[in-house]
């Protein structure tokens, strides 16, 4: 049994059929990397995962648990995914430690003292020990989403997901980043990251999938699929990010 | 006629104290059928929003001399019971700041951006415990210019109370002017006090707009 | 009756505001015509909710002085049509004078806005109404009326363009200038209109609470539509059925200029 298994799932907004019959698994430890034009349906398809987004037919299993059941509870299931945005989504009004410890205290009715001790040890992870008491307002992007990382991370996740996280961050501070997440990888961390970093993708990521149109359009081990691309639209997509 | 003495001036400032009295009691009340007419406005039921947007329609697009005179006669027809005018000013001002604060409250919610609640459910909290950690926090710091912008508005119009012969600011300057005959003087002292009113509070709201857009 | 004197005020707006033509729109729209069935619906209630009440609602009584609460209406759209007028010369006068380099200049438009935002339009009223006299100008109510809604709804409407002509931007008006177009050519293609997009609803719902606040112009004497219900009353001493007739009135009013506006919105900013 796979940790992920998507199969032919439909997804639309109002008529714009999104996902088109997507089936994927994902096994754990894997780390999957996405890529695909603006528009193909990435972030839907990452938002569905963790039952962001309702979809129309089809069936996502996470961990044995189906996500699009009605009976499912997506509370419990996303202490369980953790999902970081392209725009970070830190909650303004909070320290960078409240904004760890928040779901930990409220969701997992953890005592204070001891989800205190579990955001020191994960903002040590992403290594921004002397911002605890920081608010977002005062971190640079890169600091902002490694504390969302870090929020993610201290509700212990068996899935991350990562939508384009390095993409509104100026050029000099993606470094940070992409470190956490290859310190991640290390650990065995299962993730599933959309992602423009084509050199990252091909360097961390176990199996690479190229959204076209709503549908997969090739997948494949990231450095065969990279190397050696079987579809035209793979090769004039690659032929476009590769400038 | 008489002529106009120190005490009157004093007479003057003391009635300002009905016209804060009443201001401070509507804001209470406002407050409270504000948020009942801010939840009807949000929740996912037609019949409740159209009841909410009904309310704020009668009450942002109707005088308030009539809101006050239609409660004012209204109140003894319904109940039998006869009304004060202090009672049915209460009454009147405290419904019509709910339609206000009712709308400032759901604007400032709304004005959360979508995110925020994508990224709180994300880490499991529950409706409840998004709106109470994550979205009423936030939406609070932005409604509170807003909400004191209505007050001064509420302290200028509680000056239509004197149509019921409530004694507030405005009044008892009519009181006044009618006994000394000294309108100019009368009438320009109580402006000054409920400039000094509005102006202070116009002040602490456009500071705190300032202050809470820098903050988080 | 109006005074000659202000008739001629009013005669450039209120010429297209002829008494029929209105009761046709009011009694067009669904308000209106619950309105006018109103004169056959003499209700009665009684013991409802244990409430020891026994009260019969005759709107009849009312109604019969229609004549009287449509030139109450007319006047109220006259009073607040004119009102509007001279508010935004007041309004686009002010905001200029807060551009200017005079510091003087600024700062008397700064006491203006200041001093009207924070004081009750009812004092207001009453400073020009009854003050105004004491130092040898007297005023009819209706000019009274006119003057003090004016003053007051410019005084907002300072703030309100202040604001659209600032919201444009800097770069807009540096990709004008480097397009080699003339100052005039600048503000009316990249400042005004998109100035006049942005003002326009917020001064539009000011209109509409004019359109409402007008009805203080009745306590100094002015026969508007909130007089009408004052005279009905006095009359009939059906005091709860006047009042909620003259407010239904301002209600649909209110709804109908404030769709208008909408409309007009969309039609002139959304539909190009
Ligand atoms: N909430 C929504 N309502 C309607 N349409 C939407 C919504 N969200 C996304 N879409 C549409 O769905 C399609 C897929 O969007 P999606 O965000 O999944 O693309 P993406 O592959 O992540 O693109 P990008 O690289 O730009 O992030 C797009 O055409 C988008 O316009
Ligand atoms: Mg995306």
């Amino acid at each position: 049994m796979s940790l992920v298994e998507i199969e032919n799932v439909h997804k639309s907004y109002g008529q714009l059929e999104v996902l088109r019959g997507v089936s994927l698994n994902i096994d754990e430890g894997e780390i999957v990397a996405v890529i695909g034009r603006s528009g193909s349906g990435k972030s839907t398809l990452l938002r569905c995962i963790n039952g962001l987004e309702p979809i129309q037919s089809g069936t996502i299993r996470f961990d044995g648990e189906q996500v699009n059941a009605p009976k499912t509870n997506l509370r419990q299931l996303r202490q369980k995914v953790g999902i970081v945005f392209q725009s970070f989504n830190l909650f303004p009004h909070l320290t960078a430690e409240r904004n760890i410890t928040l779901g930990l205290t409220v969701v997992k009715k953890m005592p204070l003292p001891e989800a205190k001790e579990i955001a020191r040890k994960v903002i040590v992870q992403v290594g921004l020990e002397d911002k605890l008491t920081a608010y977002p307002d005062m971190l640079s992007g890169g600091q902002q989403q490694r504390v969302a990382i870090a929020r993610s991370l201290a509700m212990s996740p068996k899935l991350m997901l990562f939508d384009e996280i390095t993409s509104a961050l100026d050029p000099e501070l993606i470094g940070e980043v992409l470190r956490v997440l290859a310190d991640l990888a290390k650990d065995g961390m299962t993730m599933m990251l959309v992602t423009h970093e084509m050199g990252f993708a091909r360097n961390v990521a176990h199996r690479l999938v190229f959204m076209h149109d709503g549908e997969i359009g090739e997948e494949g081990p990231a450095r065969a699929v990279l190397d050696a691309p079987k579809t035209p639209e793979l090769s004039s997509f690659l032929g476009s990010v590769l400038v | 006629m008489r002529e106009l003495v120190t005490g009157d001036f004093i007479w003057l400032l003391f009635a300002a104290r009905w016209t804060l009295g009443l201001t401070v009691v509507a804001i209470v009340g406002g407050s409270l059928i504000g948020v009942i007419i801010m939840v009807l406005r949000v929740v996912p039921l037609a019949p409740a929003r159209a009841v909410a947007i009904a309310y704020i329609n009668v009450f942002q697009g109707t005088p308030v001399l009539g809101q006050l005179l239609i409660i004012f006669f209204g109140i003894p027809i319904l109940t039998g019971a006869n009304v004060s005018p202090w009672a049915a000013a209460i009454v009147s001002f405290s419904l019509y700041a709910g339609a206000y604060l009712g709308e400032i409250w759901r604007g400032s919610v709304q004005a959360i951006p979508k995110t925020q609640w994508e990224a709180s459910a994300s880490i499991g909290l529950s409706t409840m415990e998004q709106l109470r950690y994550v979205i009423v926090p936030q939406a609070f710091r932005i409604s509170i210019p807003p909400t004191i912008g209505f007050w001064v508005h509420l302290v200028k119009d509680t000056s239509l109370a004197s149509i019921l012969g409530f004694i507030e600011l405005t009044r008892a300057a009519q009181i006044m002017n009618a006994a000394t005959f000294r309108p100019m003087t009368v009438f320009l002292t109580i402006a000054s006090i409920y400039f000094v009113i509005c102006f202070v509070l116009t002040r602490l709201s456009a500071r705190l707009e300032g202050r809470l857009r820098v903050a988080r | 009756m109006i005074d000659a004197g202000s008739t001629a005020f009013f005669s450039a707006i209120g010429a297209c505001l002829d008494p029929q033509i209105i009761w046709l729109l009011v009694s067009s729209v669904p308000g209106g015509l619950w309105v006018s069935a109103i004169p056959e619906a003499t209700q009665r209630i009684s013991g409802h909710l244990g409430l020891r009440v026994d009260y019969t609602f005759r709107f009849r009584d009312v109604w019969r002085h229609q004549d009287l609460l449509l030139e109450g209406a007319v006047l109220t759209l006259q009073l607040s049509g004119s009102a509007i007028v001279f508010g935004v010369l007041i309004g686009v006068l002010g905001a200029g004078m807060k551009t200017s380099q005079f510091r003087q200049l600024r700062w008397i438009v700064e006491v203006y806005v200041e001093v009207i935002r924070n004081t009750p339009l009812l004092v207001q009223l009453f400073i020009v109404f009854f003050g105004l006299p004491s130092l040898g100008i007297k005023l009819d109510a209706i000019t009274a009326a006119l003057i003090t809604l004016s003053i007051n709804l410019g005084a907002y409407l300072v703030e309100i363009i202040r604001a659209g002509v600032e919201a444009i931007a800097k770069s807009q008006i540096e990709a004008g200038l480097s397009l080699g177009m003339s100052r005039l050519q600048l503000f009316r293609y990249v400042i005004l209109f998109p100035a006049v997009k942005i003002i326009y609803p917020a001064a539009a719902s000011q209109f509409v609470l004019l359109l409402i606040a007008s009805s203080v112009a009745s306590l100094v004497g002015a026969v508007d539509l909130f007089h009408a219900g004052a005279f009905i009353e006095s009359r009939t001493f059906r005091s709860l059925e006047a009042y909620l007739v003259i407010t239904a009135i301002y209600l649909v009013m209110a709804l109908f200029f404030r769709a208008a506006f909408a409309g007009i919105y969309h039609v002139v900013f959304v539909r190009r």
